[in-house]
């Protein structure tokens, strides 16, 4: 269907709503995804506030959370509310279509090679999927007996029983429909990003010519459809037990007063489904901010990606071993510590490839040429967060050490720099390399500048100390710590935290202002900013039907031709033909 | 107030980043203008000076927290493979110190090192296969090490066998507290089932099957007592939804599951007035008793009572999410010499005492 782009009248809902072009659905992707992220981290905000100074008054809770809030104190129910749709919105909403959905949709065709993606139509109806499934989550924070409250992996029987608690009520309903129509949207994504990586390379364009951020994207696309299925149904089969009388998940139940007439299921048992999507869903988050790394690293060292073969390995041996470590979420779940025993041993087999990705990146910077772009600086951040919180992650993933940390801060502190900030880096990352691409304008830099530095600090200073208080065995998703006063010492600690993330809050305006001001005021960009060697920036500065005004390019190399010897630029992009007696690096 | 305050130091954020960005602007305007928004010498050479300052800051921070926060990790284990647990829980984080310390001060100093300059050209230096070797294969040397560690702990932690020596002891919760059943003269727990709560008025509290000879001695407590030398058997249940016993002290930590049993054990070492003694935790209570102190000022200004004194008690927490009150779900635990805990046990009321009533 690509190549046809003949010229039909487009109207303004075909072009700006119900598109089709997968630059536009990006688009999409990426600003659903922003305004998810404003609320996701809105509300660390909130919750920050509750956890520096407990049960204070403040007008902002009055504000925001109005009968929850009575007199402007938090109520706990509220406070748990709170952490669920926070961490629901940043890893499913920001981070994975946000992430993922923006930038496989953006890159794929465009460094590929391919006029479009293999189905426009499934695109559309995969990014609209994702804008119901978002519109019902916010809609859940406005029923009566508040959202879905029992953290964001609800495990039942919490999640299961409106006695529990009251989030378990419409607002735990509303939830499972927005996250199973949310799979739906990220299983039509993949299975469309996969067929097109498959099938529409350009001619020339080998798997092993492929830009390191495709690779991410089509195995994460793969994780994808291999996990997200399993969510799927463990969300149906908690549905049944919720309004349908099965117990799956439920027995010998004995709550308010009552006897339940559950009998015979397994909490355990979703926890096992739940974890076979969650932990997938950490490199589904990860990989492919990994992915844009390596080509922001390359582009702005001027350098080769040192080790192409070895980081294609290192994401393949990730993405299998992902699928077989998900126990460690589970080591002190009930079941048998004969699996505790297999997990750690394939838990700690990931660090081996972790371990080559971050040394190859910081072989990449040696010797380079380093253009400090934010791109760049983020790219670098997220090398640095990766480290910083992948390294905790021998202590999490022994099951042994698991015991005493298991659900404390040092589980939040760990995630959230790996995971959290390092995609979140790998997002920023990608905006301000791609935005030229995305709107053919440039981001203003020296607010870029701000904006890296400030968050790069505070994302410490939020985090850091939170490996301490979670040493100390404070427990996470705890309202407050005054019922212990063993935990007196850990509120200044506590008051540190929060100063740290209101400042890094107040950093993403600076992000947000650059957005949307460049997107109308910014400096017009050229084709190839910052001299690239893919093939997206081989197309024209605005946007068009196919990308390609004229025939596709071929592909003649790899994509990492920077600074070669015996060139006078110091890159070549990927359909420049091999010069006479040149030979392509064997990789 | 606070909100106030809250908003000062939210406009002087504001503030100081406007001015960070107009500094950046400032500095540039002296060289010929370069408005093309890509990073040109000038940029190079500040944000990788930046980077080496950033490794600065990550050194600082690190040292700045232990030397700062230091007292609070880690308690002193009272239990015998808590002090398993801390050996390998130490050999870990030394080498994550030896290698964030080095792998951070690669990047950051090759961020600063190579940072770009007009006419300068990267090396073309794309592979090289007996470096990465190298960094495959030590990783793999280390982690096995840590691995067969971490395993033979593992396993010997969890390998609970029953033992006459053992006192049995189950865990019982429920929305929003905690119970403790012991076995009674006859070292067995009766069964019990959530169907017989209903029972006696509810005075069965964990619902003992009444039909079961074996319960009748149980007993019921709200407080955990622990003969100090002795190994411990917990049996987990819990009546409605989810809840984790932790018990950091001890080094010990295992889910509440409703409608199945969890096991966990270990052997206090430390009785509760010893753990007072150590000088660690005599510190942690002074400090401790020094900011209710200070908090108590605030409240008796405000026309509120004061905040207790502090003494150091082992604890059990609710560590899995439960519902509202998850935040306040504990048990106060007493380790005490045997004849103590004996002494103390006796004096308890068991099941047929108590349905008899």
């Amino acid at each position: 269907m690509g190549a046809d782009h003949a010229h039909h009248k487009e109207t303004f809902i075909t072009k700006y709503i119900f598109s089709q072009d997968h630059k536009m659905i990006a688009k999409q992707y990426l600003i659903t995804g922003l305004i998810m992220g404003i609320i996701g981290i809105a509300m660390s905000l909130l919750f920050r506030l509750q956890l520096a100074w407990p049960e204070k008054s403040f007008w902002v809770f009055e504000t925001f959370l109005g009968k929850w809030a009575p007199e402007g104190v938090m109520d706990p129910n509220v406070y748990l509310a709170l952490v669920t749709i926070h961490g629901t919105l940043m890893v499913f909403f920001v981070l994975t279509a946000g992430l993922s959905g923006t930038f496989s949709n953006l890159l794929i065709p465009l460094q590929i090679g391919a006029r479009d993606m293999a189905s426009g139509l499934l695109n559309m109806i995969s990014y609209w999927l994702f804008f119901l499934s978002s519109v019902i989550m916010i809609a859940s924070l406005f029923v009566e007996s508040g959202p879905a409250a029992a953290g964001w992996t609800i495990y039942p029987p919490l999640s299961a029983l409106p006695q529990a608690q009251p989030g378990s009520g419409l607002g735990m309903t509303l939830w499972l429909v927005s996250m199973a129509i949310f799979i739906a949207s990220s299983l039509l994504g993949s299975l469309n990003y996969i067929v097109t990586v498959i099938n529409l390379r350009t001619k020339g364009m080998s798997m092993t010519r492929l830009p390191l951020t495709i690779w991410a994207f089509f195995v994460t696309a793969i994780i994808g459809v291999v996990s997200f299925p399993v969510l799927l149904s463990a969300a149906l089969m908690l549905i049944m037990d919720r309004s349908f009388g099965t117990s799956f998940f439920l027995s010998d139940i004995f709550i308010q007063g009552e006897v339940l007439h559950y009998q015979g299921g397994s909490p355990v048992l979703y926890e096992h489904l739940f974890w076979f999507l969650g932990h997938p869903e950490v490199y589904i988050v990860l990989l492919p901010a990994l992915g844009i790394t390596s080509e922001v690293l390359a582009t702005n060292a001027r350098k080769p990606i040192f080790g192409y073969r070895a980081m294609v390995a290192s994401i393949l041996a990730i993405a299998f071993l992902s699928t077989i470590v998900w126990g460690h979420h589970m080591f002190i779940s009930g079941m048998n510590p004969f699996l505790g025993s297999v997990f750690t041993f394939t838990t700690l087999l990931i660090a081996i490839p972790s371990a080559v990705k971050a040394f190859n990146y910081i072989t990449t910077l040696w010797k380079g040429n380093l253009q400090m772009n934010p791109g760049m600086l983020f790219s670098i951040g997220l090398v640095s967060t990766f480290i910083s919180g992948g390294l905790t992650g021998i202590i999490l993933g022994d099951s042994t050490l698991d015991i005493n940390v298991h659900d404390t801060y040092f589980v939040v502190a760990h995630f959230h720099l790996v995971m959290g900030i390092s995609a979140l880096y790998g997002l920023f990352a990608g905006v301000y390399h791609w935005f030229p691409k995305m709107f053919g304008r440039m981001m203003n830099k020296n607010l870029g500048y701000v904006h890296f530095w400030v968050t790069a600090i505070c994302a410490y200073g939020v985090f850091f100390p939170m490996h301490f208080i979670g040493m100390a065995g404070l427990p996470r998703r705890y309202y407050s710590n005054t019922a212990f006063p063993y935990f007196d010492d850990l509120a200044n600690i506590n008051v540190i935290i929060t100063i740290f993330a209101l400042i890094a809050g107040a950093a993403q305006l600076v992000f947000l202002y650059n957005f949307i001001a460049s997107i109308f005021y910014g400096k017009k960009a050229v084709q190839n900013p910052w001299k690239s060697n893919t093939l997206e920036w081989t197309t024209p500065v605005e946007h068009i039907h196919g990308n390609w005004p004229g025939e596709i390019p071929h592909v003649e190399r790899w994509a990492y031709d920077y600074s070669k010897p015996g060139h006078d630029e110091d890159f070549i992009p990927q359909n420049v033909p091999l010069a006479e007696g040149e030979e392509e690096l064997q990789h | 107030m606070t909100a106030v305050i809250l908003f000062a130091i939210l406009v002087l954020v504001g503030v100081a980043i406007w001015q960070i960005t107009k500094i950046f602007e400032l500095s540039q305007f002296r060289q010929t203008k370069d408005d093309s928004q890509v990073a040109n010498d000038q940029d190079n050479h500040r944000n990788g000076q930046l980077m080496f300052a950033f490794l600065v800051f990550i050194y600082l921070i690190t040292i700045y927290s232990f030397w700062a926060f230091g007292d609070v990790l880690l308690p002193d284990a009272a239990s015998e493979h808590g002090q398993d647990i801390d050996r390998l829980m130490w050999i870990s984080f030394a080498l994550i110190f030896f290698v964030q310390t080095i792998t951070q001060a690669l990047l950051h100093y090759f961020s600063w090192k190579y940072r770009g300059r007009k006419g300068q050209k990267a090396l073309f230096y794309a592979d090289n296969d007996k470096l990465e070797f190298i960094w495959t294969i030590i990783p793999v040397i280390t982690l096995a090490g840590l691995i067969m560690y971490g395993l033979f702990t593992w396993t010997s932690i969890m390998n609970i066998e029953e033992n006459d020596e053992a006192l049995v002891v189950e865990l019982y919760a429920q929305q929003f507290n905690w119970k403790a059943r012991y076995a009674g003269a006859d070292g067995v727990l009766g069964d019990a089932n959530v169907r017989f709560l209903q029972d006696y008025d509810g005075l069965n509290l964990v619902g003992i099957d009444a039909s079961d000879p074996n319960g009748l001695d149980d007993v019921v407590v709200q407080e955990l007592h622990l003969p100090k030398g002795r190994q411990i058997i917990f049996k987990m249940r819990s009546q409605d939804v989810l809840h984790s016993a932790y018990m950091p002290h001890f080094r010990a930590q295992m889910n509440c599951v409703p409608g199945m049993i969890t096991e966990f054990s270990f052997t206090p070492t430390t009785t509760t007035e010893e753990m007072r003694q150590t000088p660690d935790m005599a510190a942690k209570v002074e400090k401790i008793n020094k900011i209710r102190y200070e908090n108590s000022k605030a409240l008796i200004a405000d026309g509120d009572v004061a905040l207790d004194a502090y003494q150091f008690d082992y604890l059990l927490l609710c560590n899995k999410i439960c519902g509202a009150s998850h935040y306040n779900m504990q048990m106060k635990i007493v380790v005490e010499e045997e004849r103590d805990f004996n002494k103390w046990l006796a004096q308890q009321t068991t099941f047929a005492q108590t349905i008899q009533q």
